[in-house]
């Protein structure tokens, strides 16, 4: 845990008043940055992260010294060219590396909130990485970039602001959180709230910690994030370690032990009460209702260029959902481009070395800042 | 670069708003967005020319033309252009009525089956003409509504269109391409 104290954090004093009703203050938000700012400011790029990432985006995890959740897209000569660009990613509040959240201590009890800690949204999580922009005097971002719950972020950002950012790319997501994916989250809490050790959320009080539960909410989540396809391609029915069944319990096919391994790794890295809060937030997001049915009403303001993309695997966030987006903006005439990629790999095809996905985003980011500096001239 | 892209090039005016439906690898757009105006889009259906349009910085949406154009509200354009393409649809009707829906005015140009040669084709060989605008087979052209020039104006006759061809060259039998600027 002192690995995460030492992480780059910002001290946000202004109260942010919360969608929950409730004001805090005083609050840290944990943040990385990539590359370097320009003297004209006009290279910075707001990414976001999704459900489980974090501000270590790129590189070498300080705090699990594994590689950043998006290697493949963020990084020098990449596809978000940290050469080029100067790269924020902070981590959500409610999340738990560094940032204000339920392991935060509570200055009355002086233990962790627990579940006393307010619920967040993904529009609270926006309104407080706005910090950024003034903590690095930046008058206007480049881009804001996410996938997921990332990509959520870049639509309320944008809702919320319309004028902070040059360009926006929403990936793998939606303006509205289907029934699905509220039940496929609701799954992942109440396994981590049938765990007796996550005792309504003060688990930290005795040390024992919910693990078991937090594993198997990982575990049927991991499932939701690949394709049928692709899980059938690269386990099948494959053994693990055997010529034949057992006829017992034990992970005798190789994609259970593959979930297994997922869990296990999971529960190092996360906190059970962030994954409650933070899929709560994702489950609230509704930006059509925000605008009373009309998504249209959410961009009305701005002028920033999107670039929308999906997957053709991806069952969780597929391809009409994000189409909704593009439909909205071009009602009212904004500029908007998309794609749907081709990928097995479902969901997370964002995070991983998808060709098609990243050379799109690359040239997306490349040809819109070209452009931007012509104009300027 | 194509003599037909020129021609659409020239009739639209400097600095409009325009829609290139199915616009194929972007070559028109480019040509367009570097000499006339900035402010083009398109539409596309092939994920591989979807990305040739990323790569040269066009902005593109990729969809279907026959689904996608009902999300664009009426007169958002000020040109709609649609190249070559009319002639694949299943409904080029419906197509044509959403193209004078969403633009203040449209390009349309089509593969001239009233083309001499394609005419003596027939007429001499008696099979399905196959030239340089038309190079499928019966069996896999991807055409499934192939008209003439005089059968499009026809048509716009018909449904009261008006067709803008003073600088077009339409004649029937001589030319290969009928290129329309027309509105309704």
């Amino acid at each position: 845990m002192n690995k995460i104290e030492k992480v780059k954090k910002i001290i946000i004093n202004k109260p942010l008043k919360l969608d929950c009703g409730k004001t805090i203050s005083n609050f840290p938000l944990a943040y990385e940055t990539y590359g370097l700012l320009n003297e004209k400011k006009d290279n910075a790029i707001l990414a976001f992260h999704a459900l489980t990432g974090d501000q270590f985006a790129s590189g070498i995890n300080p705090v699990t010294n594994k590689e950043g959740w998006w290697n493949y897209a963020l990084g020098p000569g990449k596809a978000i060219d940290t050469n080029k660009y100067f790269v924020i990613c902070a981590n959500v509040i409610g999340g738990c590396m560094g940032s204000y959240g339920p392991n935060s201590i509570n200055p009355e009890t002086n233990e962790p909130f627990g579940t006393n800690f307010p619920v967040i949204t993904i529009n609270d999580m926006v309104n407080a990485q706005y910090h950024l922009l003034e903590f690095f005097k930046i008058e206007k971002l480049f881009s804001v970039v996410g996938g997921s719950m990332g990509g959520m972020q870049v639509l309320q950002f944008v809702s919320n602001f319309p004028n902070k950012s040059h360009t926006a790319i929403p990936i793998a997501c939606t303006a509205s959180h289907s029934a699905q994916n509220i039940a496929l989250n609701e799954l992942g809490r109440q396994s981590i709230m049938a765990d007796h050790n996550w005792s309504n959320g003060f688990y930290e009080k005795d040390k024992k910690l919910p693990d078991k539960g937090l594993a198997v909410a990982r575990m049927a989540a991991h499932i939701t994030y690949l394709s049928k396809k692709g899980l059938q391609e690269k386990f099948g029915r494959k053994l693990q370690e055997r010529d034949s069944l057992k006829f017992s319990f034990d992970a005798d096919f190789q994609i259970e032990s593959y979930l297994r391994y997922q869990g296990s790794v999971f529960v190092d890295r996360f906190d059970a009460n962030s994954y409650l809060y933070i899929t709560r937030a994702m489950d609230y997001f509704d930006l059509i209702k925000q605008f009373d049915g009309n998504l249209s009403k959410a961009f009305e303001k701005s002028k920033t260029k999107f670039f929308i993309i999906s997957f053709t695997s991806d069952w969780l966030y597929p391809t009409p959902e994000n189409r909704e987006i593009v439909i909205a903006l071009n009602a009212i005439g904004n500029d908007v481009g998309f794609a749907e990629i081709t990928s097995d790999k479902g969901h997370d095809s964002f995070l991983l070395d998808v060709p098609d996905f990243l050379n799109a985003v690359k040239n997306f980011l490349n040809n819109s800042y070209n452009k931007f500096n012509e104009k300027r001239i | 670069m194509k003599k037909e892209f020129n021609i659409i090039a020239n009739l639209v005016e400097k600095n409009s708003k325009v829609l290139d439906v199915g616009c194929g690898d972007g070559e028109l757009m480019k040509y367009i967005s570097q000499n006339i105006t900035d402010n083009i889009r398109g539409l596309e259906i092939s994920k591989n020319n979807v990305q040739k349009c990323i790569e040269k910085g066009l902005t593109v949406v990729e969809g279907n033309a026959e689904k996608d154009l009902k999300q664009f509200p009426r007169s958002s354009f000020d040109y709609v252009i649609l190249s070559q393409t009319l002639q694949a649809f299943l409904d080029p009707e419906n197509v044509i009525d959403e193209l004078l829906r969403i633009g203040k005015k449209a390009i349309v140009t089509i593969p001239n089956f009233g083309y001499w040669k394609v005419r003596i084709h027939l007429l001499l060989q008696g099979t399905m003409p196959v030239t340089k605008n038309l190079p499928n087979e019966w069996y896999n052209t991807p055409n499934l509504h192939m008209c003439t020039i005089k059968d499009f104006v026809n048509f716009c006759n018909k449904k009261k269109i008006k067709i803008n061809s003073s600088n077009l060259n339409i004649k029937n039998i001589f030319s290969e391409l009928g290129i329309f600027l027309i509105e309704k």
